[in-house]
This record gives structure tokens, C-alpha cells and sequence, in this order.
């Protein structure tokens, strides 16, 4: 019998060789109370949360609170089933309300996560002989929705319109287009010239998806993303967007102004055959992006922390994903996977926790650390993080 | 462009990635013989569809293993 599992024996190897240097398991940590968006109790030591997504801070929200304990008393624990047969309730309607005011849209459909959502969209529209033009470093959830769908899957160079319209200006005529980009791309926190990129996408005829996952609540004068703050939301076809992110909880969708939108309902396979989000969840959500409309005290916040923490380890010598900040993700390069894990406990053992990031989720086999700031995160807490990120580099021997 | 030629001007563009210049045959693979990973086989591709003018979707690059096949794909693609 050959062994189904033995294709993992590389990983295996790797990770044993790795966990041998006696370093703790990056990818095993285990929150035992959460005191608020930013601190944790981690191995029973109190820690600085510094790589979640909650970019806004919403979790513990008194109003989203509320709105989760109400739905839980009126409509139960959970649907029991999916969004077109008995699972849809009325705060799932309402969440989708909520989307259409924040983005000013027309359509919006709740997925149960932004995996699905982008599985199920992109799938669904790009089918056999239709063409997906996307960036290199686009999403496993964008890569796995062209993956299960029948359409030509062309990538090209990371953030390179030129290399982008090359391949849209050989697809055969007649072709359908689909152009795939990211607002902020979450690995090294940069952002894509979507403005630029969006208008060669039309000029040859491609309707475009940008996920937005990274950038909502927080870029663009409303929060609505990346086109927005480029002045392009208007030619943006699809939206793809989180819950699991600056909103606070879970779930996903995708926002559009397509006359036809409201067939995918039907056709859109991930979001027919599997369970609608609970309603406590949806009601929480719908609070949450409501109040985001309304946040332009805490963005600017946010881009506060997020100039600080990143001039500050600039001026401490780490290397970073970007010259200047772009979004909410300040990223530390790691010159490799042993040192990056090092330096990640050294982190945890000062009192904070950042994501380690590998390949295959990195671009160009980096290590890297990720930092994700909160909105609020204080003054003084971005402070104690240059800090602790100088005293676990000498430590670490990264600078 | 007939065979000959596209597999003449697929060697050239070949030559810069193949770092240990090991003998190219119709039988060579390039994940295997020619050691490319992910980003070598982005770049490599783009230089032969810039060099063509063509497009070699992610589904056609999954078919190809070695030069020879490689050739024949683009002595096709050219029409
Ligand atoms: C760019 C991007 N798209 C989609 C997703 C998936 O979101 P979710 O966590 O809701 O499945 C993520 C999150 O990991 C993401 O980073």
C-alpha cells in the first residue's frame, strides 16, 4: 500500500528539524483569555496582540456585543441550514443591507467565510474558454476559486501593469475577461496601483474583482478600500470582502452592481451547499460594519500607529516589506525560517505576538514577520513594541 | 516558425535559468532535470510568451514536463 500521506514527508522533516532547536511551535499558540482587541494571556503571561486582523478593534464592541446577545435570544443558536432553502433569516438579510450602504452598492451576498466567498464567485463567473487574469501574488482563496473553476488561469508579475496588459492583449478575441487584484496585498502590506491597473483592465473589456479583505473599515475616505481612496470603486465590478477582519467576526461577501448579480444565488455553489452563518454572527456583523461607516477617528488613528511602528523599526535596522507604510500590515523580513522562529519567540517571550509567515504564503520564499495594527492599539502600547522588537532582535541575533 | 527554430529560440531564452548548464534534450524536465521552482518558472515563462507573443495559461503550463513537449506547445500556440 502506498501511503497516501508520505507527498508530507518533506514538511514533516521540516518542521521536526525545526521544533529540535528546542524553539516553541510558531504555529501552536493558544490564547487562554482574551482581555481586550489587543492583550491576551499567552502561557499565562500577559501579551500584546500584534498579529490579528482586527484592524479596527470591533471585538469587543459594546454595541456589537449586544446585537449578537439579542439575536441569540430571538432566532437561536444557529439555521441549521443553507442560504436558499431555510437558512436565511432576517440579520442576514439585514448584514446584506448593511454592505450595500457601506459600499453605496446595489447587490450583496453574504458568504459563510471570504474563503467562500472568493471561491465561490470566481469559480462561478469564469467558466470554460472565459480568461482570469491575476496577480502572482494573489490569495489561496483566489488561486483555489480559478483552480475550481474550468476558465484559462493567467498570472502575471506582482503589481505589474505592463506584464498585466501584455497577457490581457493576447487573449484570443471574443474571449470572456476576468482581472483578479488585491487592495492591500497581506503578506508585505503593500498596496496595487488599482487605479492604474483597473483602467488597462477595461480598455481591453475585462470585467475586475478586487479583494478588498485587508483594506475595509480603514482605507479610503469611508473605509469602502483601496479603489475607493484611488478614486475607482465606480469601475470595480465585484467586491470581495471579510468579516473575519476589521468587522470582527466571521463570514464573507461579495458586493457588485452587475443588474444580474442576484442569480448567483442560485448558480454560486459554495454558497448554496453549505450552512448560513448563525444569526448571532450576521447581527453582530451587520452593528459592526454600520459603526465602521462612521470610524474616521479611528483610521486616522490606525494610520497613526501604523507610521510610528513602522519608522520605529525602520530606524531600529529591520528590513521592511515596504519603504513607507501602506496599510494597517508592517511587515519585518527574517533572513530565514530558523531565524524567523527565533526571533518570534524572542518576541513572545518579551510579551507579544506577531504571525510568522513562510512560503508557500509568502512571496519569493520569504520569512517574514507580520505585524497587523489595531486601531486600538495606544500611543504608548506602539512604543513598548519598538521596544520589545529591539531587545528580541539582539537577542535573536537579527540586528 | 517551424519546429526547428522555435526550439533553437526556446534554448536561448532556456539558457540564462539553467544554472547548472546541464545538456537540454527533447527529454528534459524542467521541475526535475532543470531544478525550477515557482519563480523560475514565472519568469521563464514570461520571457517565452513575450518572445512569441502568446499566452501559456496556468492549464497548458500543467501539461508540460520537458523541453520537447514545451516546444511542441508553442510551435501550436503560434497557429
Ligand atoms: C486577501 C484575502 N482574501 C480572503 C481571505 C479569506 O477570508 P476569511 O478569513 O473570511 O475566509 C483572506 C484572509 O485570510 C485574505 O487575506
Amino acid at each position: 500500500m502506498t501511503d497516501l500521506f508520505s507527498k508530507f514527508d518533506p514538511l514533516i522533516q521540516m518542521r521536526t528539524d525545526l521544533l529540535s532547536t528546542g524553539v516553541t511551535d510558531p504555529f501552536g499558540l493558544v490564547m487562554e483569555k482574551v482581555i481586550s482587541p489587543t492583550v491576551a494571556i499567552c502561557n499565562g503571561r500577559e501579551t500584546i496582540l500584534l498579529g490579528t486582523y482586527n484592524y479596527m478593534g470591533m471585538t469587543f464592541d459594546a454595541d456589537v456585543i449586544a446585537a449578537g446577545k439579542q439575536a441569540f435570544d430571538l432566532y437561536g443558536s444557529g439555521t441549521t441550514g443553507s442560504r436558499v432553502l431555510n437558512g436565511t433569516y432576517s440579520p442576514h438579510r439585514d448584514v446584506e443591507e448593511a454592505l450595500k450602504e457601506f459600499y453605496g452598492m446595489d447587490h450583496a451576498m453574504v458568504f459563510s467565510t471570504g474563503y467562500q466567498a472568493n471561491l465561490g464567485i470566481i469559480s462561478t463567473i469564469a467558466g470554460k474558454g472565459d480568461y482570469i487574469v491575476l496577480d502572482i501574488d494573489s490569495h489561496a482563496s483566489i488561486w483555489d476559486g480559478c483552480k475550481m473553476g474550468d476558465a484559462e488561469v493567467v498570472p502575471f508579475k506582482h503589481n505589474d501593469i505592463e506584464a498585466m496588459e501584455k497577457r490581457l492583449r493576447r487573449i484570443p478575441e471574443g474571449a470572456g475577461k476576468l482581472v483578479i487584484l488585491e487592495g492591500v496585498y497581506s503578506m508585505l502590506g503593500d498596496i496595487a496601483p488599482l487605479k492604474e491597473m483597473i483602467a488597462v483592465a477595461k480598455k481591453y473589456g475585462a470585467m475586475v474583482l478586487v479583494d478588498e479583505a485587508h483594506s475595509m473599515g480603514f482605507i479610503g475616505p469611508n473605509g469602502r478600500g483601496v479603489a475607493e481612496e484611488q478614486g475607482c470603486l465606480d469601475d470595480v465590478d465585484f467586491i470581495i470582502g471579510t468579516f473575519s477582519k476589521s468587522v470582527g467576526t466571521v463570514g464573507g461577501f461579495c458586493v457588485s452592481n452587475h443588474p444580474k448579480f442576484e442569480i448567483m444565488r442560485l448558480v454560486c455553489r459554495p454558497y448554496v451547499f453549505t450552512a448560513s452563518l448563525p444569526p448571532s454572527v450576521v447581527a453582530t456583523a451587520a452593528t459592526s460594519v454600520r459603526k465602521l461607516m462612521h470610524a474616521a477617528d479611528k483610521r486616522a488613528h490606525l494610520w497613526e500607529n501604523s507610521r510610528t511602528l513602522h519608522k520605529g523599526l525602520r530606524d531600529a535596522g529591520f528590513q521592511l516589506g515596504t519603504q513607507e507604510p501602506q496599510s494597517a500590515i508592517i511587515s519585518v523580513i527574517m533572513p530565514d525560517l530558523e531565524r524567523g522562529a527565533g526571533m518570534w519567540e524572542a518576541l513572545l517571550h518579551e510579551g507579544l505576538y506577531v504571525n510568522l509567515a513562510r512560503p508557500p504564503a509568502t512571496p519569493a520564499g520569504m520569512t517574514l514577520l507580520r505585524c497587523s495594527l489595531c486601531a486600538l492599539h495606544s500611543a504608548e502600547q506602539v512604543q513598548t513594541i519598538i521596544g520589545m522588537f529591539e531587545r528580541a532582535g539582539q537577542k535573536a541575533g537579527i540586528l | 516558425m517551424d519546429r526547428a527554430a522555435t526550439a533553437e529560440k526556446i534554448a536561448a531564452l532556456i539558457a540564462p535559468f539553467n544554472k547548472k548548464e546541464i545538456a537540454v534534450t527533447d527529454a528534459t524536465t524542467f521541475a526535475g532535470d532543470l531544478e525550477f521552482d515557482s519563480l523560475t518558472v514565472m519568469d521563464f515563462v514570461a520571457a517565452i510568451e513575450d518572445e512569441f507573443d502568446i499566452i501559456i495559461s496556468m492549464n497548458q503550463q500543467a501539461e508540460i514536463e520537458t523541453y520537447g513537449q514545451l516546444v511542441d506547445a508553442v510551435v501550436k500556440l503560434q497557429g
